[in-house]
């Protein structure tokens, strides 16, 4: 038997719509998924209680709300709060489709790059429009540094604006590679484990033990790992905005 | 088992698909990069509406009132408590004056009633004293009396130890002269 361990990252079409150019317009794998998580976000920020003391599914809306309202008021301050809606989005649709990535068959939305570029890009023109929005042209001061010497400053600006402009490669290249890399080291172990008992027999299910226990030691990372990416994102995204809202510091 | 149920998708799927994909690595293969921008698009604004139009204000207002519930009862607590200690510190007050109060009637009493019996103790005295002195005069009275009797008694007895020794009865005269020159010595 082959296992084949990026066979988990195809898109399948489930619905063909129609053709843009040459592009195929589908309701597949990932639509679905994207939805599976928009719907679970949903519910469990919809559905759960309105009680004083909260049960477990209001516990966990609470503590979501609350910890990204925390985060965002920690990197951004008590403006960056105007974004909450679009970060605690961002937190919780990359969350929870990490999440729902790691249960065996299912998609990984954050395992594309188109996903995570299109988020990432999203957080930079935010940035970028609402800079000058709010600045105008003194925005891109951020770019000149202060207490820098004036002739290393030309340097020093060129370094700036190149990490500006490459922030979203790096922000949606994070999230990509972490989630492709870590659901393929997934799927070569547990693979060992069917392999070993196939080509070796009782023998190769006794050693098939061994990949079986780092199966699962690695899904246990991959959950911290779901969570952490998510996390990244959203605090990336409020430093991001902090440049925004206080282009002064 | 699983890893065979495994198998045969895979080559069921790559049978179904195959004409999309030839082989390369699917996060890199635009065929369906559209696709996906199209539904994430729809995915996230739909997600957007959902966080920023009901999820975020109710669970921020189920939060807030709880913070409110909260803040509502540590006041009233608060509120209870002061009331309590004015309450104690009213009582203690009362208490206090009530003390001194009593101390006072204790003090105003004890100072009436021994002024009282100060007052009947001189009486009681004054009373006895002059019982006293009565006595002492009906005691000196009879005394006198009584030396009177001793005298004749004692001039009766001389006379008649006098008889009885000499054989001669004594003068009168002379007998109650030495009676009292004796009784006076």
């Amino acid at each position: 038997m082959k296992i084949d361990p990026i066979h988990q990252f195809n898109i399948e079409p489930i619905i063909t719509l129609g053709q843009i150019g040459k592009h195929t317009i589908a309701i597949t794998n990932s639509t679905v998924y994207m939805f599976v998580a928009v719907g679970i976000i949903g519910l469990l920020m919809l559905a759960s209680g309105r009680q004083l003391i909260p049960g477990r599914m209001q516990s966990i809306a609470e503590i979501s709300y609350e910890f990204v309202a925390s985060t965002i008021r920690s990197t951004a301050g008590p403006e960056g709060m105007k974004f909450f809606p679009l970060i605690f989005s961002l937190f919780m649709f990359i969350c929870i489709s990490n999440l729902v990535g790691i249960v065996p068959y299912t998609f990984t939305v954050s395992s594309h790059i188109i996903v995570t570029a299109a988020l990432a890009l999203l957080v930079f023109f935010t940035v970028l429009i609402y800079g000058v929005y709010k600045n105008g042209l003194k925005f891109f001061s951020i770019f000149m540094p202060k207490g820098v010497p004036g002739y290393i400053l030309p340097l020093v600006m060129f370094i700036e604006i190149l990490s500006f402009l490459l922030r979203p490669v790096s922000h949606s290249v994070r999230l990509f590679a972490n989630m492709l890399a870590g659901h393929i080291a997934l799927k070569v172990f547990a693979g060992f484990v069917g392999m070993l008992g196939v080509s070796l027999g009782a023998i190769g299910w006794i050693g098939g033990v061994m990949p079986l226990a780092l199966t699962v030691a690695l899904t246990a990372l991959e959950l911290l790992v779901a969570f952490l990416q998510a996390y990244v994102f959203a605090i990336l995204t409020c430093i991001y905005l902090n440049d925004a809202i206080h282009p002064g510091h | 088992m699983a890893s065979d149920a495994k198998g045969q998708k895979t080559g069921a799927h790559t049978e179904a698909d195959g004409g999309h994909h030839g082989g390369g690595f699917p996060p890199f293969e635009s065929t369906y990069f559209a696709s996906q921008l199209l539904s994430l698009a729809i995915a996230f604004v739909a997600l957007y509406i959902i966080v920023s139009r009901f999820a975020l204000p109710k669970v921020g207002g189920v939060i807030e009132a709880r913070a409110n519930a909260i803040e509502g009862d540590l006041a009233q607590a608060q509120k209870l408590k002061d009331e309590s200690d004015t309450a104690l510190k009213a009582y203690e007050a009362e208490l206090a004056a009530a003390r001194s109060r009593a101390q006072a009637i204790g003090n105003e009493t004890r100072e009436k009633l021994n002024a009282s019996a100060e007052a009947e103790r001189k009486a009681l005295e004054e009373k006895l004293a002059g019982k006293l002195a009565d006595a002492e005069k009906q005691i000196a009275a009879t005394r006198t009396t009584a030396m009177g009797n001793v005298r004749s008694i004692a001039a009766d007895a001389v006379g008649a130890i006098v008889q009885r020794l000499t054989g001669a009865a004594p003068d009168a005269a002379a007998v109650t002269k030495a009676v009292d020159a004796s009784l006076k010595g």
